[in-house]
C-alpha cells in the first residue's frame, strides 16, 4: 500500500500542464498569462523525472530525465527575465498589460 | 505511506494550480504558483530525484518566481478587468482543452506498464553527484551553451528594461 | 539516273523567282520559269528513254525521312511505264502551258509571283508522281493542294476568288481524311507504305479489309479528282487565271486521283466491290455533271464541268478494271482540255476579259486560229474517229459494256451530251452574229504556238499514242478486244449530239430559248447546278459554323474552360478570405490554434503509434 503507480505523476502532470494552458488562453493579464506558461513548463517537468524514475537503466543514462528538466529550468530562468522585461517595455509603452490590446499585427 | 504523501502533495498542487488560473488578481496567482512549485519539489523527492528537488525550491521558487513578484509590484497591476475575449477563444478554447486532457491521460495509461509504481527510496540515482557527473561529461556541450544563454539574457534583459538615454 | 533532277528544277525556279522574282525583268522571269520546266521536261525524256523497257520499277532512294518502330519510310522516287506516261504528260504540258501563260499574263500584275507558283506546282506533282510510297505521294498530294489554293486565289483582291481558294482547300480536305484513314489501315496491315511491300502483300489480304481501304481511297480521289460528292470546288476553281484551270484543272491536279487509284490496282483487283464502286461514282459523276454543262453560259463553267464529267469517265474506265484505259483517258484529256482551256483563254484575252458565252458570238472570222485549234479538241473530246479522244473513249466504253453493261449505255448517252455541250460552246463563241462590244484582237504567237502543238496532238495522240498497250506489263490485266459494234454505236452518239448542236444553235437561233421554257423547271436546275451549293451550305457549313460558335465557343471554351481556370482563381481568393480571418491580431486566438493544432497532431501520432482509439 506504500506504492504509487507511476501513471498517476503522468495523470497529474497533464492536469497541471492543461490548467496551465487553461490560464494562457483564458486569461487576459499579461502577468497571469506569464505565470501559466511557468506552470506548463513545471507540469513537464514532473514528468520528465517520473519517466526517469520509470526507465531506470544503469548504462551511464541514468539521469537523462533530471538533466532535461535541469536545463529545462535554467532556459524558464531566462525566458522569465527577458519576457518580464518585455512585459516592462509593453507596458512603458501602451499603458496598459490587457493581452487584447496588444493587436498591432492584426490583418 | 508513500500513497498518502503524494495524495497530499498532489492536491495542494493541483489547488493551486487551479488558483493560479483563477485568481482575479496577479499577486495572489503568483503565490499559488510558489504553492505548486513547492509541492512538485516534495514530489520530486518522492520520485528520488534529490538535487532537483533542491534546484526547484531555490531556482524557481527562490529566483524566479521572486522575480515575478518583483515586476508585479513594480507594475502596480491591478484587478483584471472583466471585459469579453476573443470569439474563437470561447468557442474553440473548451473543448480544446477537454480533448487535450483526454487524450494526455489515455496516453499517460498507455505508456506506462500497469505493474509500474513509486517507492520511495527504489530510485539512488538523482543525487547531486551523478547529476553533476553527467552534467560535466555527457551534457558538458549543452551546459556550456546555456551559460551563453544566460548571458544573452541578461543582456537582453538590461537593455530591454533601462530607461531612455537623454 | 538521278531522278531527283525532275522535280528539284522547278522548286530551284520557284525559289529563284519566289525571292527575287521581285527584281527580276519580265524576261528574266520568263527564262527561269520556262528554263526549269523544259529542263525537267528534257531530263524526263533522257530518263524514260535511257531506262528502256521498264519490266519492273526502278527505284531511287534518296534518304531516310521517318524511321520509328517499325515504320520506317524513305524518300523514295521510281519509275515504272505508269510513271513515265505521267512524267510525260506533266512537264510536257507543263511546259506548253508555261509558254503560252508568258502572254497570257503579260499584262497582269503579280508576275513573277504566278510563275513561282507554277513552277512549285510542278514540284510538287512531279513528287507526287515518282513516289515510291504512299508517303511522298501524300506530301505531292498535299503539296499540289496547296498550290491550287494559292493559285486559285492568285487575284487575291476579289473576293470570290479568296473564297474559291478556301472551298478548293476545305474540300479537298475531306478526301485527304479517307486518303489518311487508307494510309493507316495500309501500315497496320501491310506494316509498310511502300508501293512494292504493299502491293505484294496485298493478295493475301482479307477481302474486308482491302475494300475499306479501296473505298477510302477513294474518297481521296474523290475530293482530289473533284467526283460525287466532293466535286463542288472544281468550277468555284475558275476563278484562277486561265492557264492555271488548264494546267492544274484539267491536265494534272486533278488527275492525281486518277493516277493513284491506278496504281493501287493491286488493291482494286483483289477488291471487286471498291471497285466497281468506283466505276458506279464515275459513271454517275459523268452523267451528272455533263447535265450541268448543258445550261451554263460562262465559257470557263462549261468547260470545268465538262473535266468533271471527264473524270468520271476516267474513274469508270479505272472501276472497270481497264487501267491502262483510264489512264489512256488521262493522256488524251490532258491534250484536249487543255487546248480548250487555253482556247478559252485566248477567246478571253481577245475579248479583253469577257467570259460569258451569250455575248461572244461570230467570233471565228476575227480570231481563226484560235477557233481552229479549239475545233481540233472539240472534235477530240466528242470521240469522232480519228481524233485522240475517240479512242481513249472507246476504250474506257468497250471495258465498262464487259463488266457492267448499263454503264456503258449511260457512258453513251453521255458521250452525247458531252458533244452537245462542246458544240454548243463552239457555235455560241464563234458562230452568229458578235453580240459584245469589245474589239476581239487575236492572240500573240506565244499563245498560239502551244495551241497548235496541242491541237495536233488531240488530233493524233490516239492513234499514235497506244498508252493501254504501252502499259500492259504494268497492270497484268487484259483490256478489252475491240468490238465495232460497240465502237459505231458510241461515235454515232458523239455525231447525234454535233448535230443536235448544230441545229439549235446554229440553223435554228431560237429553238434553245423555246426549248428552255417548256422544261423551265428542269432547265431552272441544271441552270443552277441542281443546287448542290446551296444543300451543301444549308446542311453542312451552316450547322458545323452554329456549332461551333454556340457550342464550342460559348459553352465549352468560355463557360467551361474559362470558368474552371477563372473559378480556381476565385475559390482560391475566397479559401484566402476565410484563412484570413486567423490573422486577428489577438495573441490569446492564436495560441487557440496552436493547441488546436497540438491536439491534432498528438491525435494523428498517437493513432499512429498504435493506441487504440
Amino acid at each position: 500500500m506504500s506504492q504509487v503507480p507511476t501513471s498517476w505523476f503522468l495523470l497529474l502532470s497533464a492536469a497541471l500542464f492543461v490548467l496551465g494552458v487553461a490560464g494562457f488562453l483564458f486569461r487576459r493579464n499579461i502577468v497571469t498569462v506569464f505565470m501559466s506558461i511557468e506552470l506548463m513548463l513545471n507540469a513537464v517537468n514532473l514528468s520528465f523525472i517520473a519517466f526517469t524514475y520509470q526507465l531506470n537503466r544503469v548504462d551511464g543514462h541514468q539521469v537523462d530525465g533530471h538533466l532535461y528538466a535541469f536545463f529545462v529550468m535554467v532556459v524558464a530562468a531566462a525566458e522569465a527575465a527577458v519576457g518580464l522585461a518585455i512585459i516592462l517595455t509593453v507596458y512603458r509603452n501602451r499603458g496598459t498589460l490587457n493581452i487584447d490590446e496588444v493587436d498591432s499585427m492584426k490583418n | 505511506m508513500d500513497l498518502i504523501l503524494f495524495l497530499i502533495f498532489a492536491t495542494i498542487a493541483l489547488v493551486c494550480a487551479i488558483n493560479v488560473v483563477v485568481q482575479k488578481h496577479p499577486i495572489s496567482s503568483a503565490v499559488s504558483l510558489i504553492g505548486v512549485m513547492g509541492s512538485l519539489a516534495m514530489l520530486y523527492l518522492l520520485l528520488g530525484a534529490e538535487f532537483l528537488a533542491a534546484a526547484q525550491v531555490i531556482v524557481y521558487a527562490g529566483a524566479v518566481m521572486v522575480l515575478f513578484v518583483f515586476v508585479i509590484m513594480l507594475l502596480n497591476a491591478g484587478k483584471e478587468s472583466p471585459q469579453g475575449g476573443s470569439f474563437m477563444v470561447q468557442l474553440l478554447g473548451a473543448p480544446v482543452l477537454l480533448g487535450l486532457l483526454l487524450m494526455l491521460a489515455v496516453l499517460a495509461r498507455h505508456i506506462v506498464p500497469p505493474e509500474a509504481a513509486v517507492r520511495f527510496g527504489a530510485f539512488q540515482g538523482g543525487t547531486a553527484r551523478a547529476v553533476g557527473n553527467a552534467l560535466f561529461t555527457t551534457y558538458l556541450l549543452p551546459f556550456e551553451a546555456t551559460s551563453i544563454l544566460i548571458l544573452i539574457a541578461i543582456i537582453g534583459a538590461v537593455v530591454l528594461a533601462r530607461k531612455e538615454m537623454d | 539516273m538521278q531522278l531527283w533532277i525532275v522535280p528539284l528544277l522547278p522548286l530551284a525556279g520557284f525559289a529563284i523567282n519566289g525571292l527575287f522574282g521581285r527584281r527580276f525583268s519580265k524576261s528574266l522571269v520568263n527564262a527561269v520559269a520556262i528554263a526549269s520546266v523544259l529542263l525537267s521536261f528534257a531530263w524526263v525524256l533522257r530518263a524514260v528513254y535511257g531506262l528502256g523497257d521498264l519490266p519492273t520499277p526502278h527505284v531511287e532512294h534518296y534518304f531516310t525521312w521517318i524511321r520509328s518502330g517499325s515504320l520506317d519510310i524513305g524518300c523514295d522516287f521510281a519509275v515504272d511505264r505508269l510513271t513515265a506516261v505521267m512524267l510525260l504528260v506533266v512537264t510536257g504540258i507543263g511546259s506548253l502551258i508555261h509558254i503560252y501563260a508568258i502572254g497570257y499574263m503579260a499584262h497582269e500584275g503579280g508576275y513573277y509571283r504566278f510563275f513561282a507558283y507554277l513552277n512549285l506546282f510542278m514540284f510538287f506533282m512531279l513528287t507526287l508522281v515518282l513516289a515510291a510510297n504512299f508517303a511522298v505521294l501524300f506530301v505531292g498530294w498535299e503539296g499540289v493542294g496547296l498550290c491550287s489554293y494559292l493559285l486559285i486565289g492568285f487575284y487575291f483582291d476579289r473576293r470570290s476568288a479568296t473564297n474559291a481558294g478556301n472551298k478548293a482547300f476545305i474540300v479537298n480536305r475531306i478526301g485527304d481524311f479517307g486518303f489518311s484513314l487508307a494510309m493507316f489501315l495500309i501500315f497496320a496491315n501491310f506494316h509498310s507504305l511502300d508501293f512494292a511491300r504493299v502491293f505484294a502483300q496485298a493478295p493475301a489480304a482479307p477481302v474486308g479489309t482491302l475494300t475499306a481501304i479501296g473505298l477510302l481511297l477513294m474518297l481521296g480521289a474523290c475530293g482530289k479528282s473533284a467526283q460525287l460528292p466532293l466535286y463542288v470546288w472544281l468550277p468555284d476553281a475558275m476563278e484562277g487565271p486561265t492557264p492555271v484551270s488548264a494546267l492544274i484543272h484539267a491536265a494534272t491536279m486533278v488527275t492525281a486521283g486518277v493516277y493513284m487509284t491506278a496504281r493501287s490496282w493491286v488493291i482494286y483487283t483483289n477488291a471487286p466491290v471498291a471497285m466497281h464502286t468506283i466505276a458506279i461514282v464515275g459513271i454517275a459523276t459523268a452523267f451528272f455533271a455533263a447535265t450541268i454543262g448543258l445550261a451554263q453560259n460562262d465559257i470557263k463553267k462549261v468547260f470545268a464541268y465538262s473535266t468533271v464529267s471527264q473524270l468520271g469517265y476516267m474513274f469508270v474506265g479505272i472501276g472497270s478494271g481497264a487501267f491502262g484505259a483510264g489512264i489512256y483517258h488521262l493522256v488524251t484529256h490532258a491534250f484536249f482540255k487543255a487546248l480548250l482551256f487555253l482556247g478559252a483563254g485566248s477567246v478571253i484575252h481577245a475579248l479583253s476579259g469577257e467570259q460569258d458565252m451569250s455575248r461572244m458570238g461570230g467570233l471565228r472570222k476575227k480570231i481563226p486560229w484560235t477557233f481552229w485549234t479549239m475545233a481540233f479538241a472539240a472534235v477530240s473530246i466528242a470521240g469522232v474517229w480519228p481524233f485522240a479522244g475517240f479512242y481513249s473513249k472507246d476504250a474506257i466504253l468497250i471495258a465498262a459494256y464487259q463488266q457492267t453493261p448499263w454503264i456503258y449505255w449511260l457512258g453513251v448517252f453521255t458521250a452525247g451530251m458531252t458533244a452537245f455541250y462542246v458544240s454548243r460552246a463552239m457555235f455560241l463563241t464563234f458562230f452568229g452574229e458578235y453580240r459584245g462590244d469589245r474589239h476581239p484582237h487575236e492572240s500573240p504567237p506565244v499563245m498560239l504556238v502551244p495551241l497548235a502543238v496541242l491541237a495536233l496532238l488531240s488530233l493524233g495522240g490516239g492513234y499514235f499514242l497506244p498508252v493501254p498497250e504501252f502499259l500492259r506489263g504494268v497492270f497484268h490485266a487484259g483490256e478489252s478486244a475491240e468490238n465495232p459494234a460497240l465502237m459505231a454505236v458510241s461515235v454515232t452518239a458523239g455525231l447525234a449530239g454535233i448535230a443536235l448542236a448544230t441545229l439549235m444553235y446554229l440553223y435554228k437561233p431560237g429553238m434553245a430559248d423555246a426549248f428552255a421554257g417548256r422544261v423551265s423547271g428542269f432547265y431552272k436546275l441544271v441552270y443552277n447546278k441542281y443546287f448542290v451549293d446551296e444543300i451543301y451550305d444549308a446542311a453542312v457549313v451552316r450547322p458545323v459554323v452554329a456549332g461551333s460558335r454556340e457550342v464550342l465557343w460559348k459553352a465549352v471554351d468560355t463557360a467551361m474552360i474559362d470558368g474552371a481556370v477563372n473559378g480556381a482563381g476565385a475559390a482560391a481568393r475566397e479559401v484566402g478570405g476565410v484563412l484570413q480571418r486567423i490573422q486577428s491580431g489577438n495573441i490569446r486566438s492564436y495560441a487557440t490554434w496552436v493547441v488546436f493544432g497540438a491536439v491534432m497532431l498528438i491525435f494523428a501520432m498517437g493513432l499512429a503509434g498504435g493506441l487504440i482509439r
